[in-house]
């Protein structure tokens, strides 16, 4: 009982985990580039949760301040996720760029078959 | 209820993950991205970040989708299975899950107002937001007002990626203009092997 009591409360960060655990197994298995940073875009996103979650009070408002209310979330975090967010578009568009160029170069962006062209050229 | 809606949109976005991870047609992976980004919008709004949210909404779910389907465009939409076994990579995810969700025990749990962060800087940037007659959005006050030369280095971050998706994608539009001209020396090249051909055949025609 203590254990689900734990478990109910962590939910989240487990959640998160398998979140950010998935991800990595999709950047580290699957050979198809676009795939590589789609997984790189579920770990991203993870990371973002692990700091907004602790930042929500439970009862508060959101950090806009209004004379009806007193508690608020924190808002650092979330100011620091809305820099991540963006800075994080900018380096997938910048991946898709190469995966674009590598497509051009080797006629695929399957990882083996690129290694395969490698040494033949 | 906040916990409830929260625990229901984190289970719907585990099983949107392992949709993406099992899926193999890259058209329905990037639709599903998509839809994974919607479900982490709710996820954050019912987490208080409304800003955040409205962010993940139209940058997560708008401009990546475009920009991942202009490159399944140009690349394809398969992806194949790898030669390589799933072992080692499960294996290392495995390990590395386990080793977080035991950091996790030691962590306050969801929703206190009593944990450390909120305790230091929080109450002092709302505190001050309100003394210096900031704008009621104390988000936008830390990031325009308290942090901007943070934000300023994030608008630096993105006009680099912007020159070398520019610059590596007008690499391309060179080498198609190569591949182009290449293109019209063939035909020319032909054209000139038909009038050989016809040249003989030229005179008989007529002739008859």
């Amino acid at each position: 009982m203590e254990l689900l009591h734990v478990f109910a409360q962590h939910y989240n960060f487990f959640i998160t985990i398998f979140l950010m655990v998935s991800g990595l197994y999709v950047v580290i298995a699957r050979g198809n580039m676009v795939k590589k940073l789609i997984g790189l875009g579920l770990f991203q996103t993870s990371v973002y949760l692990i700091y907004l979650t602790p930042a929500k009070i439970i009862g508060g408002t959101p950090p806009i301040v209004d004379k009806a209310y007193t508690v608020y979330s924190n808002p650092l975090p979330h100011v620091l996720i809305l820099t991540a967010i963006v800075v994080g578009v900018a380096t997938l568009a910048l991946g898709l760029a190469l995966t674009v160029r590598i497509h051009e170069a080797y006629g695929t962006v399957e990882e083996d078959e690129i290694f395969a062209k490698e040494g033949e050229i | 209820m906040e916990t409830f809606v929260i625990t229901v949109l984190l289970t719907l976005l585990a099983i949107v993950t392992v949709a993406i991870i099992r899926q193999r047609n890259m058209y329905s992976v990037v639709i599903l991205s998509s839809v994974y980004s919607f479900l982490m919008a709710s996820v954050m709004l019912v987490l208080d970040a409304v800003d955040v949210a409205m962010t993940e909404a139209s940058v997560g779910a708008g401009i990546s989708t475009v920009i991942l389907l202009a490159t399944l465009y140009l690349t394809g939409t398969r992806e194949y299975p790898t030669a390589r076994g799933t072992g080692i990579p499960l294996f290392v995810s495995v390990v590395v899950g386990a080793a977080l969700v035991w950091g996790t025990f030691e962590l306050p749990a969801f929703g206190l107002a009593d944990t450390v962060i909120h305790k230091h800087t929080a109450p002092l940037y709302i505190e001050m937001s309100q003394k210096h007659q900031m704008p009621p959005n104390i988000v936008t006050a830390v990031l325009a007002d308290f942090r901007s030369f943070d934000t300023m280095g994030e608008v630096t971050v993105i006009f680099t990626a912007g020159i070398g998706v520019l610059m590596l994608l007008s690499g391309r539009r060179r080498r198609d203009e190569v591949e182009v001209v290449k293109v019209t020396e063939s035909v020319e090249t032909f054209g000139d092997d038909v009038a050989d051909e016809n040249e003989p055949d030229g005179p008989n025609g007529s002739a008859a």
